[in-house]
């Protein structure tokens, strides 16, 4: 197969950035932890809230220091429905859902995660600056799924 | 028979296609018209008729109704006028495919309006629609293989009248596409007979959410592809022709085709990175293979940038550009193609950055993403689809492509290039400070949100007004696309408008390429690798089924 000699140059120039690229995402990914919301945990989604976390919904400080938030997700808001976190503190958000399908998404951050019926899906944040944060759903979830949303309020310690 | 002309039984089939096509691109464009009102609350809708069921109706009716029929007809033409006419079996079944993708798009259709189904084109698990609306997906589905398949029977036949030759560019890149359409089917195939039809009808009670999904993905990634592809066919076979020049390179063409094939499918979890259930090892596996596609659109992009260059030194442009100057730009079926690409610019590389990992939470589910795709389906396929238009019509219907509706065609890809802009620029920003798609409705009560009506260009008002001016643009189309029907004078033999279809030198062209066996081989390779260990994991570790919710 007969190639221009100005197309191998393209197609190599196209060759190296696709290998930056894919080292910029690995290497952020694997080697400083910034790695999109995951988890391998599932739940009977009819038992949510007899199953823990989510039995007790809201902040919790674990043994090591950390914080955890446990969140339900569902047609169409949050439980907890209100939210005061701690600024500069590592907190990792646990979430599912009760129903369909949904979104907790913290605009101004990172955390976008889904919400997916059956499953448990985690991401850890720290806020740096206190202050109003807006979360909303992302995912269409039905009729009112323009109107689910909630605040959470980060304090300084 | 002139020469570029259609076996007149061949082009009824092809015509009832676009006629179909062009229903349901009026229909949706509407309904596009409606949502960027009904958001900024310029507009109220009746009780009967809800944001939800208007929003599935444009999702479905544009991209994959329009999109899909367009695609049949300019199959059908493009076969029967590069391979020679069709036999009796090969259009019978021609018909009864396009019948069944009928049928099952009026069922939808009929779900969708009755309000049974505002569940949107992906249809997430556990929200149910009524169970009719799956069978109607489902017919559409096997309704679009009955015309592929007899395609690719025509096909079939030239090869054995042709033994040892290579089959012409044209339907070699529209079997590649159908076998890509074939192979990406089957996981929403799967997830539709197995999952989704029991479980509405309620003969089963739970559904697996995370492995619907992943079917849906599996499908929904390659989908994409299955309407680039004949837009690209466009690009390589057509375009040249017009623009008085030749392909490139036939086997690069070949190849970009077949890598397409294989880097388009195993590449589903970049739509799922931010869930739960599957693990971020095979999550990161399908990023860099879904990156294996820069090769193939580079390679695209070389040609026809050469193939633009070559011809516009012919005709006397010098200089590092002055043969830009020199190209046809008063011929629209030129212009609007050449603005399509253009498009795609941005619109690949939006892609690279959704696809890049954990780049992906930054834009994931925001109108980023609505952005993303009207650049890319919306502008990029759509507008060389109506460049296609121009002359398909007239070559079917034998009337003109008259002066006067060659300068409404300019107005017409000039607004819709404008409009297109204005609307997508807006949601690309809108996404980034976080702003989510599908909403009813912009109006959060918080300082973030109000700041989504501040900006110029970051403004949902910028967003309206852009998408008013597409339906503006629709609207003519529709006229130009009804004056070529029925209106336009009939052409003689001088003004006949011919199938353009540029010479391709496959002398050189290595006969592995056409080697089908070796390509879908590796297609399941790929899919294997990337797929089977990950839903296994789905199917063996289910949580306990999701039960019915009619949310809307």
């Amino acid at each position: 197969m007969h190639l221009h000699k100005y197309e191998k140059i393209w197609l190599g120039f196209g060759v190296i950035a696709l290998v930056i690229f894919l080292s910029v995402v690995g290497v952020s990914a694997f080697a400083q932890g910034h790695a999109p919301s995951s988890g391998h945990m599932t739940i009977d989604p009819e038992k949510v809230r007899e199953t823990a976390p989510f039995d007790q919904p809201g902040l919790h400080k674990k043994e090591d220091g950390t914080y955890e938030v446990a969140m339900i997700a569902l047609t169409f808001g949050y439980e907890p429905s209100k939210l005061q976190l701690p600024a500069g503190e590592e907190i990792t958000f646990t979430l599912t859902s009760e129903d369909v399908v949904h979104s907790f998404s913290i605009i101004g951050t990172n955390v976008n995660m889904m919400a997916v019926p059956g499953q448990i899906n985690h991401r850890t944040h720290t806020f740096k600056e206190p202050g109003s944060y807006l979360v909303i759903c992302n995912e269409y979830c039905g009729s009112g799924h323009h109107f689910m949303s909630t605040e959470i309020e980060v304090v300084e310690q | 028979m002139r020469t570029g002309e259609i076996a007149i039984k061949d082009r009824k089939v092809a015509l009832f296609n676009l006629g179909f096509a062009y229903s349901a691109f009026l229909i949706g464009t509407l309904c596009g018209l409606l949502q960027v009102f009904i958001r900024n609350d310029a507009l109220k809708l009746p009780e009967w008729l809800d944001y939800y069921q208007i929003l599935t109706a444009h999702g479905l009716l544009l991209a994959i109704v329009f999109t899909t029929f367009f695609i049949f007809a300019f199959f059908q033409a493009g076969m029967s006028r590069t391979l020679g006419a069709f036999g009796p079996k090969v259009r019978l079944w021609n018909w009864i495919g396009f019948a069944v993708t009928a049928l099952g798009t009026l069922l939808v259709v009929v779900m969708v309006v009755a309000g049974q189904a505002s569940v949107l084109y992906t249809f997430y698990a556990p929200l149910q629609a009524h169970g009719l609306f799956y069978v109607g997906l489902a017919l559409f589905v096997i309704g679009t293989w009955i015309q592929g398949f007899s395609l690719v029977g025509h096909y079939a036949v030239w090869r054995r009248h042709h033994k040892g030759e290579l089959s012409p560019l044209f339907a070699f890149m529209a079997v590649a596409t159908i076998i890509l359409w074939v192979i990406a089917c089957l996981g929403v195939v799967a997830t539709v007979l197995f999952q989704f039809i029991p479980w509405a009808f309620g003969w089963t009670n739970g559904i697996n959410v995370e492995l619907s999904r992943s079917l849906f993905w599996y499908f929904g990634h390659p989908l994409v592809y299955f309407w680039l592809l004949p837009a690209y066919m466009a690009w390589y076979v057509i375009v040249p022709k017009i623009i008085g020049g030749k392909v490139f390179s036939d086997s690069l063409a070949r190849l970009s085709f077949v890598l397409f094939i294989l880097f388009s499918i195993p590449v589903g979890f970049h739509h799922q990175l931010t869930e739960p259930g599957i693990s971020s090892f095979w999550k990161f596996l399908q990023t860099v293979l879904t990156f294996m596609v820069i090769i193939p659109s580079l390679i695209t992009a070389f040609s026809m940038f050469a193939t633009f260059e070559i011809r516009g030194r012919e005709l006397g442009g010098r200089g590092l550009f002055g043969w830009i100057r020199k190209l046809p730009w008063r011929d629209v079926r030129f212009t609007s193609i050449f603005i399509a690409m253009a498009f795609f610019i941005p619109g690949g590389a939006g892609g690279i950055i959704n696809a890049s990992f954990q780049m992906n939470e930054v834009i994931h589910n925001t109108l980023w993403v609505v952005g993303h795709f009207h650049i890319t389906v919306g502008t990029p396929v759509a507008m060389t689809f109506f460049g296609l238009t121009f002359w398909l019509i007239p070559n079917l219907t034998g009337r003109r492509f008259t002066k006067s509706l060659q300068k409404l065609a300019f107005l017409q890809i000039a607004t819709w290039s404008i409009g297109m802009l204005l609307m997508s620029t807006a949601q690309h920003l809108l996404g980034l400070l976080g702003a989510p798609r599908r909403t009813a409705y912009t109006g959060y009560a918080h300082d973030d949100a109000l700041a989504w009506f501040d900006g110029l260009l970051t403004n949902h008002v910028t967003m309206a007004v852009g998408g008013s001016i597409l339906f503006l643009s629709a609207a003519l189309l529709i006229f130009i696309v009804i004056q070529l029907w029925w209106l336009a004078p009939k052409a003689d033999e001088e003004t006949y408008e011919a199938f353009p279809i540029a010479e391709s030198d496959s002398s050189m062209t290595p006969r592995f390429l056409e080697n089908w066996k070796i390509w879908i081989g590796i297609a399941f390779l790929l899919i294997a690798l990337a797929y089977t260990i990950p839903l296994s994991e789905i199917i063996q570790h289910a949580p306990p089924g999701s039960g019915r919710f009619q949310t809307w």
